[in-house]
Order: C-alpha cells, then sequence, then structure tokens
C-alpha cells in the first residue's frame, strides 16, 4: 500500500495550496453532527410539507422513506470517500482528484446554490416566524419580514467570519435545542404521555389518502429530499476537524440516524394533527407545520418550544449553509478555477472571509426576490445533481483506487449497489421534480451547460493543471 | 510532458467572470420566475359557490381542525381545492431526460480530456 494513509498521526492527507495561512484544525465529531443535521433539521420544521401538497400524506410518507433510503447511500458513499479526500471544498475537492476539472467545478457549483438557497429559504421562514409572534403578542398591522431576513443572513455570515469553532458550538447548541422539541411535542400530542390529539384516520380519509393517486407517490418524491437536504455538508469542515477519518464518518453517519427519526416523528406529528390540503402548502397555508401543530396543541409552553424551536433550526442551518457555501467557493478560488482573490484566508479568525461576504447578497437577493418554493426547487435541483454525481464519484473511486492501493479511514459495504441504488432513486426524483417543476428543471440544467462551456473553453485556462491534484495519492491505475 | 504555465489574471478580468457567472446564476431562477414559467402553480378547477365544509368534502374532524386554525369555509376555499395539473407530454419528459443524460455525458467526457493533462503533469507521462 503506498504512503497515503489518512489515518495516519504524521499524514492528514492535506497537501500544499500555497497558502501560507491555512483553516484551524478545532472540530470535533460533534461539531461534524452539528454541521450536518444542523443544516437538515430546518428540512423537519418547513418545506418537507409541500411534498404532502404534491402527493398527499401517505404519499409523503413513502417519499420521506425512499429519501431516507437515498440519503444512507449518499451518507455511506461520502463517508468513504471523504474519510480518505480531507480538504475544504468536499465534494468539490473530491471530484477534482477522482473524476475532472470540469466535474469539479460543477459539483462546486451545486454545492454553492444548493446551500446558498437554503440559507434564503431559513432566512424566509425565520422572517415568517417573527411576523406570526407578532400576530400573536397583539401586533395589528402587516410586519415587514424582510429587515429580519436581512438581520439573519447578516448576523450569521458575521458568526462565521469571526471563527468555525464558536459557529459550529453554537450550532451545537441550537440544533440540539430543536431536536429535543421535536421529540417533546411527540410525546406530549401522542398520547404516550397524558391526552393524545393525533386524529391520523379521521383527517386521512377519503380524497385525503392519495389526492392524485400513484402519480402523487412519485411526485411527492420532489420535496421529500428536504428532510435530509444537506446531510452531505458535512464534508465541508474535513480540512478543519482534528481526526478527519475518524470524525467525518462518525460524524455523517450519526446525522443521518438522528434525521431519519426526526423525520418519521415530524410527518406522524404534522399529519396526524394538521388537514392535508393545509399542511402540503407552504406558501398560503402551513409555511412551519411542527410550529403550526403545537399550535393546536392547546399548551402555550408547546408553543413557545416549537416557536423557538423552528427559530433555532432556521438559524442553525442558515449557519451551516454559509459555512459550508463559503468552504466550496473558497476552495474553487484557491485552485483559480474562480477569481484566486476568492481564496484568501483571514490572517486572525483563519476563515474564508472574502467568500463569506462574497455570498451574502446573494443570499440577500433571493431570500427577498423569490417564493420559498422556488428557492427550494432550485436548492433541490443543485443538491439532486450533485447526488447524480455520487455513485460516478466513487464507482470511479474504488476503480482508479482500489482498496488495496489507499487506506480508507472507512469503507462501505456491498459496492456498488449503493451506488445503484443512489443512481436509480435520483432518475425516480428527476420525474417527481418534472412532475410540476419541469421549466425550472430545465433552466437549471440549460444553466449548468452553458456554465460548463464557459469554464472549459475560457476560465480553465486560469488554472494549473498539475497543482490542482493535492492529495498524497499513488497514479490512479490506468493513467 | 510540458509544464503548463496559466497567464496571470487581470483584477478587470477576475470581476467580468464573477459578474458573469453571477448573471447566468440569477438568470436560472429569475428568467423562468419573471416569465411565469417556473413551477406549476396549483388551480381551483371547479370553484364552489357559497361554499359550506360540506361542500368542499370536509369530515367533521377536518372541519374543525380548519376552525382551530382560523378558517372559515370561505377563508379556505382556494386553500383546499386547488391542485397540480400533472398531465404532461411525453416527449417533454425524454426531452428532459435527453437534456440531463447529455449534460452528463459532455461533462464526463470534457472532464477526462482535463483529467488527463492533471495525471500527466503531476505524475509525469
Amino acid at each position: 500500500m503506498a504512503n497515503t494513509d489518512i489515518t495516519s498521526k504524521v499524514m492528514d492527507g492535506m497537501g500544499p495550496h500555497g497558502t501560507k495561512v491555512g483553516l484551524l484544525r478545532v472540530l470535533g465529531p460533534a461539531h461534524v453532527w452539528a454541521l450536518g443535521v444542523g443544516i437538515v433539521l430546518v428540512g423537519e420544521y418547513m418545506g418537507w410539507n409541500f411534498a404532502v401538497g404534491k402527493g398527499g400524506a401517505y404519499a409523503a410518507l413513502i417519499a420521506c422513506w425512499f429519501a431516507g433510503i437515498l440519503y444512507t447511500c449518499v451518507a455511506m458513499i461520502d463517508s468513504e470517500v471523504t474519510s480518505t479526500v480531507a480538504a475544504a471544498g468536499g465534494q468539490y475537492t473530491q471530484a477534482k482528484h477522482i473524476i475532472g476539472p470540469l466535474m469539479a467545478f460543477n459539483v462546486g457549483l451545486y454545492l454553492v446554490f444548493a446551500y446558498t438557497m437554503l440559507e434564503a429559504g431559513n432566512a424566509i421562514t425565520a422572517g415568517y416566524l417573527v411576523s406570526v409572534v407578532a400576530g400573536m403578542t397583539g401586533y395589528e398591522g402587516v410586519l415587514d419580514q424582510r429587515p429580519f431576513i436581512i438581520l439573519v443572513i447578516m448576523f450569521l455570515a458575521w458568526l462565521n467570519y469571526r471563527g468555525v469553532l464558536a459557529t459550529l458550538t453554537f450550532n451545537l447548541v441550537i440544533t440540539a435545542v430543536a431536536f429535543v422539541a421535536i421529540i417533546v411535542l411527540f410525546f406530549a400530542t401522542s398520547g404516550i404521555i397524558g391526552t393524545g390529539i393525533m386524529n391520523h384516520a379521521a383527517l386521512m380519509e377519503g380524497q385525503a389518502a392519495l389526492p392524485y393517486g400513484t402519480l402523487g407517490i412519485l411526485a411527492a418524491m420532489h420535496f421529500g429530499l428536504w428532510f435530509y437536504l444537506g446531510i452531505e455538508g458535512t464534508t465541508q469542515a474535513a480540512e478543519e476537524v482534528r481526526s478527519p477519518a475518524r470524525a467525518l464518518p462518525f460524524g455523517t453517519l450519526a446525522g443521518i440516524m438522528t434525521l431519519l427519526i426526526a423525520a418519521t416523528l415530524t410527518w406522524y406529528i404534522c399529519t396526524g394533527i394538521l388537514p392535508w390540503e393545509f399542511l402540503g402548502d407552504g406558501v398560503n397555508g402551513s409555511v412551519a407545520p411542527l410550529f403550526d401543530a403545537a399550535r393546536l396543541s392547546g399548551s402555550t409552553g408547546l408553543v413557545w418550544l416549537l416557536g423557538f424551536g423552528t427559530l433555532f433550526a432556521t438559524l442553525a442551518s442558515a449557519n451551516g449553509c454559509i459555512n459550508d457555501a463559503s468552504r466550496a467557493w473558497f476552495s474553487m478560488g484557491r485552485d483559480r478555477y474562480l477569481p484566486k482573490w476568492f481564496g484568501a484566508v483571514h490572517p486572525k479568525y483563519r476563515t474564508p472571509y472574502r467568500s463569506i461576504i462574497f455570498l451574502v447578497p446573494i443570499a440577500l437577493i433571493f431570500a427577498l426576490g423569490a417564493p420559498l418554493d422556488q428557492v427550494i426547487t432550485f436548492s433541490i435541483l443543485s443538491g439532486l445533481l450533485g447526488y447524480t454525481f455520487m455513485p460516478l464519484n466513487v464507482i470511479l473511486f474504488r476503480r482508479k483506487w482500489p482498496l488495496d492501493s489507499i487506506k480508507r479511514g472507512y469503507e462501505h459495504p456491498f459496492h456498488p449497489l449503493p451506488a445503484y441504488v443512489l443512481l436509480a432513486l435520483c432518475a425516480i426524483t428527476y420525474v417527481a421534480v418534472f412532475l410540476g417543476y419541469g421549466t425550472q428543471l430545465i433552466a437549471m440544467i440549460l444553466f449548468y451547460v452553458v456554465v460548463s462551456l464557459w469554464f472549459h473553453f475560457w476560465r480553465y485556462r486560469f488554472v494549473n493543471r498539475g497543482a490542482q491534484f493535492t492529495m498524497p495519492w499513488p497514479r490512479p491505475k490506468g493513467y | 510532458m510540458a509544464r503548463y504555465t496559466p497567464p496571470e489574471q487581470s483584477k478587470i478580468g477576475q470581476l467580468i467572470d464573477v459578474v458573469v457567472l453571477l448573471g447566468l446564476s440569477l438568470g436560472a431562477l429569475f428568467v423562468p420566475l419573471r416569465m411565469g414559467l417556473s413551477g406549476a402553480a396549483k388551480v381551483v378547477a371547479t370553484p364552489v359557490e357559497n361554499p359550506t365544509w360540506e361542500t368542499l368534502g370536509q369530515t367533521a374532524v377536518q372541519a374543525a381542525q380548519y376552525e382551530a386554525l382560523g378558517y372559515t369555509p370561505a377563508t379556505a376555499h382556494d386553500l383546499i381545492l386547488a391542485r397540480f395539473d400533472y398531465s404532461f407530454e411525453w416527449s417533454s419528459l425524454i426531452l428532459m431526460a435527453v437534456l440531463i443524460i447529455g449534460y452528463f455525458v459532455i461533462m464526463l467526457r470534457l472532464s477526462e480530456q482535463e483529467y488527463k493533462d492533471v495525471i500527466n503533469e503531476k505524475f509525469g507521462e
């Protein structure tokens, strides 16, 4: 085996980038969990319920579990590759080493847009929540949500600017509170403790069962991804964790297990309390379904708990998104895929500060200028393209560097079955997005075709060829 | 293989590249949005005049939840009756599939060309 052991105490797999100041290695497995779950948990607090609107409550449950299988494959595949490619940029850096520069450029953009759109969606939800709380506390006018949306994005960008340890420790605390809030709501409303208020049978009878038939199950897969979208973001912390080979697989796999529990509980609570048409309309009906479920519980304590839970989940997610999007943008700048100005690290705080600041106005444009379902769809589509890349990536990874050539921190089982399952589920989800949002899907693909041509025929001339390959790996098999 | 030395890009050039990328990204979301092409807005196919919970197809339990949320049959009318239209042309679905597969095929082929140069320069011919 070549001298490429990522688990080595003396070699961490980092390669030279020519930068004088690097990112700080200060994070542990709990921070990785907090980054992954923190980004995603907001998907239980808002957005997933569009799946109910697209197919009904049962369709949303089936989508939840199929999307759970999709993301379990993502987490397994990602854990293996990331435990070996321990550098900022996550899947972007993986693609650069395994498939090639153009693929890497596209993957970098998938990451930036998926996270920046998710951040915008979080800010919209936080603004909505403030307006609801204002109404509940006696304000009679129509509250302007825009200042709160701007405040959320600016505050979290500032936090990210100041340092990664404080940012992700903040995430760890508020993510834990948001997760516990879901558990408390489940016990308080299900009848396990006290009197239950669930009424699944009555709320799902008649046309409410499967309003669009089996086609609705397929359509619901579109927003089923929202239960888990972003868990793959754990890889962005690879250059800042103390032990990437151990912390990244542990944090990622613990994260997906947490989310599978939270997603199923969320579906159970909301469909047992809220009528499906109201639940399924995340723009005119239930913007924050768990919060709405708490409102119908009749408990002031639960309303406050889920109000804070929703707010914390949106903040944790937006916080993690700023962290991840800026790392991906920074990595592309460092490799000259984007102007090198973005590849700078703050001399004092050791953060990719220029990338953090640059992405703030973009998030604001989307948060203030587009409706929530469009923003979410844009994020999901970018994520989906990234998931389509992953099976190709791991198949080529195993082919170019077989198990006996590089020591992995984690080896995912049953290869290549998870890759094929993931590819099949991605294909199904493209059809699901096509049902209802086909124009946006085509616009998005055309965008990536145009930027790919722009990169290949123009931008790539500014990129060093051999210097991009920064991992201490042997020559790939077959080259 | 001769080592490739990339040209140094001017600050103006860097700025133009960022503006181009930003323009394309904003266009991808906002052009379909402004043209009213994005998303399939739900429509009420058969409106109900003077709606009641019964005529809206709601059971007593469902109606009670709507009332608890602050709705009346009139204010809940559009929310309850609006539906997606999932009728589609097979040709559109095939076009989408061709577009996605074509995108990945082109990208993998161009990436492979670039990748060979990277490996050759990194590890030598």
